[in-house]
């Protein structure tokens, strides 16, 4: 039923369409790249959309238990007759739901940059990396084998890279750039070093052996956890390696310095990389690895957890001093990863316990949809005002209403205000929390608040606050063509995202996505959602008397708690520790001697070298005179020399 | 007591010594090649020498002379092609201005 063709055809439409634009339609046809590029993902997403219906409702499903399927798999390098990095695909209910996501939030990026990007210089380079991109995620959630999902892994941080550097001809945008790549480089080293501790112990880099063989008593099993280093298991050690490379991507504590920064590229761009698609790599990382997480090594597990509620309460925190628009998603997007994340830690394998998982990935789903609208709704606010800065912005609701109006549903869905997506989303992970760590759960639910706080913060501070700021009416009232809210293209994607938004959440995801392919039937406690709805609520309404209307109220408040907003504003220092750790501590105390080291022993010995033998060769050059007659007289002495040693001393 | 090998022998010495100091001391690149053959010369004494009194049943040094006189001729004219050039380049024929070959 499932054709393997197609499945292949999903990430390779998007490849083909990159070389077609690098290699040809850059040059030849660039004004149609965008339309292209937007016509390959269609069909990937329409692809996407039968494999889906297939996989979930007529092959997927065998005995009430979703499998594991491998329509396409080849042997691609063979190390030992055992181990190889294969190339094939792997669809389970994450991965195609994973893949539904991501073709769909592209495919709205690409519709909306038709619009957003229209009389860039390198638009057809744009739609090129986009396609880069796209490939990259589909190949990396699609892979069968962890060697794979690495090589795809850097694919998309490379694709990151040269969308966040789009604009390289401004600086920031560069060392943005440079920033991401090599933060999440770092960590995509304890990645590797995590896949080859788990590989080493179990032999294969194959998902389903991997797992197989990890999780039920083997020798491997035995291996593994009873190898110790430093007081953990090898076991502990290759999954939370793996989980840093995952937090790396994912932008979790303290890792995270890069996603802020990476706001420098184009917003849709943000909207798709860094929003909705690349950064819950890490996020379905660990859920690919799960059951392993979950049955053998729970400790693993609540490293997860804990990382992953602490860079939520802390994002959350700094998102509301934020004054850039896109900084304040790019916080909140880090917050709502880290929910994902100890939703993954809190739950468990199998049957009820796996409530976390499936929220996590219902909040991931979910999430995809209501924060790239967001993004590319805070896209067609810089759009129209060229500014990044709140400062700028105020009483936007009557010159952009369609923007208003969606941007309105995404804040409502983050906020978990019923009956939008977030709200069912939050609600299964905030139950997961509470069934299994009342710690977590309060945490979790006083950043829920704070991120209705935040979020309503940026709608009234774009859309009410101040009456038109003067340059923005002033431009209305000249008669000076002030371009409209945006075209078709852009305003599309808003609205088909903020219907997704309002109706996503009663997708029956317990059906579909579950740890163990089993259905998981959530029961739904009006009880339960109380606290957190009001508490959201207050945070709204919060929001609502600081900022509705300008007033002192939010002064006073900083004014109150001047040492908590200054540590906040400044993102609590992360990145002057790293610069210190970096600059003071690493530069000074190993690149400096090691620099001394390689400047005067390593070279020093090769310019001892060269300097004794052009020392040597200056004295002796006069031999080399050009006089015959004088190289005669060597000679004839060398023959004499040679004589008497023969004749006396040979004998 | 005639003429024996030893007094040949002193003859070719002297001869070859004289060729050498001649082709380290002159300037003249003619008289240098002159040199050369004074020093061929000598050889082809001993080898005539060596094989009157010693083998004075084979001809093979005669035949070695011989060799050496016509390879001699071959390169007298070699040797003057090579001083012609130097001269069309140098308008000299002294040794010490041809001596842009150094270090």
């Amino acid at each position: 039923m499932l054709s393997a063709g197609l499945i292949a055809l999903i990430p390779l439409l998007p490849i083909f369409c990159f070389v077609l634009i690098a290699l040809v339609g850059k040059h030849a046809f660039p004004k149609f790249c965008g339309m292209l590029g937007t016509l390959s993902i269609l069909g990937s997403f329409v692809l996407s959309v039968v494999v889906a219906f297939q996989y979930f409702f007529q092959v997927g499903k065998v005995n009430g238990v979703y499998q594991q399927l491998i329509p396409i798999k080849f042997e691609w390098l063979q190390f030992s007759p055992n181990v190889s990095i294969d190339m094939g695909i792997l669809l389970d209910p994450i991965s195609v739901m994973m893949i539904l996501v991501v073709t769909f939030i592209s495919l709205m990026v690409h519709i909306y940059s038709l619009g957003y990007m229209k009389g860039e210089e390198r638009y057809a380079t744009y739609y090129g990396f986009l396609g880069l991109f796209t490939f990259s995620m589909l190949g990396l959630v699609l892979s069968s084998n962890i060697f794979q999902i690495y090589i795809f892994w850097e694919l998309v941080g490379v694709s990151s890279y040269l969308l966040i550097g789009f604009y390289f001809d401004r600086p920031s945008a560069v060392a943005a750039a440079k920033k991401a790549f090599i933060v999440t480089r770092f960590a995509d080293l304890g990645f590797l070093i995590g896949i080859l501790i788990l590989a080493f112990y179990s032999g294969t880099l194959d998902f389903q052996t991997l797992i197989t063989r990890l999780t039920t008593p083997t020798d491997q099993l035995n291996a593994i956890t009873s190898a110790s280093f430093m007081g953990m298991s090898a076991l502990m050690w290759g999954l939370v390696l793996v989980f840093i490379g995952g937090a790396g991507k994912s932008a979790m504590f303290p890792l995270h310095i890069w996603l802020p920064d990476a706001m420098e590229g184009p917003t849709p761009v943000s909207a798709l990389i860094h929003a909705a698609t690349m950064v819950v790599a890490g996020v379905f990382l660990v859920a690919r690895l799960f059951p392993i997480y979950s049955l053998s090594c729970p400790s693993a597990l609540d490293v997860v957890a804990y990382v992953g509620i602490f860079s939520s309460f802390f994002a959350a925190i700094i998102a509301c001093t934020q004054t850039d628009i896109k900084r304040v998603l790019a916080y909140s997007t880090m917050s709502q990863i880290g929910y994902m994340m100890f939703a993954l830690g809190v739950s468990g394998y199998g049957g009820e316990h796996g409530l976390g998982y499936m929220a996590s990935m219902f909040h991931l789903f979910t999430h995809a949809m209501f924060k790239a609208l967001l993004f590319l709704g805070a896209g067609a606010v810089i759009h129209y005002v060229h500014s990044n800065e709140m400062k700028d912005m105020g009483g936007l609701r009557k010159l952009m209403p369609v923007t208003h109006i969606t941007f309105l549903v995404a804040c409502l869905a983050i906020a978990g205000i019923p009956p939008f997506a977030g709200f069912f989303s939050k609600e299964e992970i905030l139950q997961a929390a509470f069934q299994s760590n009342k710690l977590i759960y309060v945490v979790a639910v006083v950043t829920a608040a704070i991120t209705a706080f935040y979020m309503f913060r940026l709608y009234f501070s774009i859309f009410w606050n101040k009456s038109l700021t003067p340059a923005l009416s002033k431009g209305e009232g000249d008669g000076h063509v002030h371009h409209s809210e945006g075209t078709v293209s852009m305003l599309m994607p808003l609205v088909i995202l903020g219907a997704l938004s309002l109706i996503a959440g009663f997708v029956p995801f317990g059906k579909l996505v579950t740890s163990d392919g089993k259905e998981l039937l959530t029961e739904f406690h009006i009880g339960f959602s109380v606290a957190p709805v009001l508490l959201a609520a207050a945070g709204i309404w919060l929001a609502y008397s600081f900022y509705k209307k300008e007033n002192a109220r939010p002064q006073n408040m900083v004014d109150s708690m001047k040492r908590l907003y200054k540590n906040a504003y400044n993102k609590f220092y992360v990145d002057e520790i790293y610069l210190f750790i970096t600059k003071k501590v690493i530069f000074n105390l190993i690149g400096r001697p090691a620099a001394w080291f390689d400047r005067n022993v390593v070279d020093g010995t090769m310019n001892m070298i060269a300097t004794i033998t052009e020392k040597t060769s200056y004295s002796i050059k006069a031999l080399q005179s050009g006089k015959l007659q004088q190289y005669s007289i060597y000679f004839f002495s060398g023959v004499i020399g040679f004589v008497l040693l023969f004749i006396y001393l040979w004998k | 007591m005639g003429i024996g090998l030893l007094h040949i022998l002193f003859v070719s010495i002297a001869l070859f010594f004289i060729g050498v100091y001649g082709f380290l001391t002159r300037r003249n690149m003619i008289t240098m090649l002159m040199s050369i053959e004074l020093i061929l010369n000598s050889i082809n004494i001993n080898f005539i020498a060596f094989n009157k009194f010693l083998y004075s049943d084979k001809l093979d040094g005669l035949f070695f002379t011989v060799f050496i006189i016509t390879i001699a001729a071959a390169e007298a004219a070699v040797a003057i092609a090579i001083i012609i050039n130097l001269y069309r380049n140098y308008k000299s024929i002294d040794i010490e201005d041809a001596d842009t070959m150094k270090y």
